[in-house]
């Protein structure tokens, strides 16, 4: 196996808020090897796109590390940050949030460069744009346009343009194509693919859906309230799902497929993140809770090689 | 058998914006027995909304406009009604669940208040009749009956999609207009959602029409389907017709290639290429042509006219030359 190149160790970010600690991430244990692509997924509030953040420093960890090629850019200053994020960018969610409404699309894709000032030579920059812009299935003619004369397919086109602009190694992906209709969705996710082969793109691809996250994925971790709950490759977590929560995530999809009948539909909601109570979070809407399942501080463990839970029916088998 | 509940026949809408004229829908026919549900998928922009509001009545008003077609809900001709008569039947023969519930609920009444509103200007009851009404509406929507004095902003997404669904069913509508209700929800939340809405359905022997971008939801809730594209209606038939038939329109094609699917692993999808066309400048004939794999010299001339099969319609020229009766 190669070096994983981002690594989490306990990685925690709670936010303060009136009523208490908001646990956003808790304690979450990932890597991601070079060139792969982990998928992220579950439900709004879990903490996925949180993480996703504190991993490229967009707001700051309460504790834990990250490492990325076994450095901990927690540790980082200012200058070193800077000079990070040439090699860790993120694609946002909303092409329509996520795009100055006053800058040209050349101007929104050179930015980066500028910032970082990687390349100086402004006809070489132009070079680049056109370059980035032809990578995402951008015509060449619509450098001077504003986000606002596109629709969302071509916005999200840029977004990606310009997370690529400064050549990153790794890309925080937050929901790249929930905002649009399927088929731009999926002309989105075969660009992204396709950049992935040809340039070894490592990425960390955040997702509610998880019919998006198999196609994409090699290995996938399913959040729950803050903690990462299942983590394996993309095969065996829908050829084996362990986690009740993940085998109701599963069950909750609506195949389009006359043949296909859900499976039980899980009751409730989520429960408050802010200042948890100690057992299983997923305890009070799970079918199979038990008295210790309350009680006990539940560990991650690795039921079959590769295949880590966090449950009670898994760990006693250890 | 034939008695048809709901019908839209060639219904055109058209909105006005400065100097241009958006088509938004052009020439849709649908027609829908009692107790049905039928499905209208399409993507964004491919009038699925604005048929629906046609419905309501609720174009915006200044720039919205029908400009033919007629549409009947029993035997009522909804478009010649005057406003106030609109108005009484605006929630008791038609209601609508509307897409976002976030933003579909007034944030300074309570959830009570805003369903309470609905009964006061249909129901001439007292107003300890309504309360309780009130309280069964929101235990049939699976919200105890103790939170009707909260706010909005109290209760879940979810849960605001209820509150919505009970204020749409408060006056027993019989036709229900269900416009993305679920698209805003997570999927553990939309699949209770849905099975709420069956059960509704079912015990209330609503007919509901569907607006959804999503096939699966079709899958597992309608009886039949229509398959909007740039304003028309491109496909239509039962959900048997449209998932396991062997013929579709190239567009209900690519919309299924398009969809990453849970029970197989392929490596690359098969999107459409393009995207939709510009509503104030509709490409010549076939408006799906500019972006169709199978695009024929016909296509870019003449608009292409429903063939049928049992119940099965497509408006495609690949089919127009072979067996079947034309519609």
């Amino acid at each position: 196996m190669n070096r994983p190149l981002i690594q989490t160790v306990n990685l925690k970010k709670y936010f303060n808020t009136p009523r208490g600690k908001l646990h956003a991430v808790d304690n979450i244990n990932l890597s991601i090897n070079r060139g792969q692509t982990l998928g992220v997924v579950g439900e709004s509030g879990c903490g996925k796109s949180t993480l996703g953040r504190v991993l490229l420093r967009l707001v700051e960890a309460t504790g834990g590390q990250v490492l990325y090629n076994g450095e901990d850019i927690l540790q980082y200053n200012a200058k070193q940050v800077k000079k990070m994020r040439a090699k860790m960018q993120m694609i946002f969610q909303d092409p329509y949030a996520s795009l100055n409404p006053r800058m040209t699309v050349s101007e929104i894709i050179a930015e980066p460069i500028r910032i970082l000032g990687t390349i100086t030579d402004s006809r070489e920059l132009n070079r680049k744009v056109f370059r980035l812009m032809s990578t995402v299935g951008l015509a060449g003619r619509l450098v001077n346009a504003y986000p606002h004369e596109l629709d969302g397919g071509r916005r999200q086109r840029i977004g990606v343009a310009r997370a690529l602009a400064v050549d990153p190694e790794f890309i925080v992906c937050d929901e790249p194509v929930s905002a649009l209709d399927v088929s731009i969705q999926a002309q989105i996710l075969n660009l992204l693919m396709d950049l992935q082969d040809e340039m070894g793109l490592t990425y960390m691809f955040i997702t509610h859906d998880l019919s998006v996250v198999r196609h994409i994925s090699n290995n996938i971790a399913v959040m729950y309230l803050g903690q990462c709950v299942e983590l394996c490759s993309a095969e065996e977590l829908f050829r084996n799902p362990l986690h009740p929560y993940t085998r109701a995530l599963l069950a909750a999809i609506p195949e389009p497929d006359l043949n296909h009948r859900m499976g039980e539909i899980i009751k409730g909601e989520l429960t408050s993140p802010i200042a948890p109570p100690a057992g299983c979070r997923f305890a009070n809407r799970c079918k199979h809770c038990a008295d210790e399942c309350l009680r006990q501080e539940l560990s991650f463990s690795e039921v079959t090689p590769g295949h880590f839970v966090m449950c009670k029916r898994y760990s006693d088998d250890i | 058998m034939s008695d048809k509940f709901f019908s839209i026949e060639n219904l055109s809408v058209e909105y006005i914006a400065d100097d241009e004229v958006v088509k938004a829908v052009n020439g849709i026919t649908l027609s829908m027995k009692r107790g049905e549900t039928l499905g209208l998928v399409g993507e964004t922009g491919a009038g699925k909304t604005t048929s629906a509001l046609a419905v309501m009545r609720l174009l915006p008003p200044r720039t919205g406009r029908v400009v033919s077609g007629s549409i009947t809900v029993g035997d009522i001709d909804i478009l010649s009604l005057s406003e106030p008569e609109m108005r009484k039947l605006r929630g008791e023969l038609v209601a609508m669940i509307y897409q976002d519930p976030m933003t579909s609920l007034n944030p300074v009444i309570t959830v009570g208040d805003q369903i309470l509103e609905v009964l006061e200007l249909h129901k001439r009851q007292s107003k300890a009749a309504m309360k309780a009404r009130v309280a069964e509406l929101l235990e049939l929507v699976g919200i105890s009956a103790e939170r009707a004095d909260e706010y909005p902003h109290q209760f879940s997404g979810g849960m605001r999609q209820r509150v919505v669904i009970a204020m749409a069913l408060a006056c027993e509508p019989e036709l229900l207009i269900a416009d993305e209700p679920t698209t805003a929800l997570d999927v553990t939340i939309q699949a209770q959602v849905l099975q709420m809405i069956r059960e509704l359905k079912t015990k209330l022997n609503t007919s509901m029409l569907l607006i959804t971008h999503d096939l699966g939801v079709v899958a597992h809730t309608c009886d039949n389907v229509a398959i909007m594209y740039a304003g028309e209606i491109v496909e239509q038939g039962t959900v048997a017709d449209i998932f396991n038939g062997k013929r579709h329109h190239p567009y209900t094609n690519g919309l299924f290639g398009s969809i990453p699917r849970l029970n197989k692993q392929s490596k690359r999808l098969n999107p459409i290429e393009g995207m939709l066309p510009d509503p104030t400048n509709l490409p010549e004939g076939c408006n799906f042509s500019p972006r169709c794999p199978s695009c024929m010299e016909i296509c870019k001339i003449k608009s292409p006219r429903f063939v049928q099969s049992g119940t099965h319609r497509i408006a495609c020229h690949l089919y127009s030359s072979e067996g079947g009766a034309n519609a």
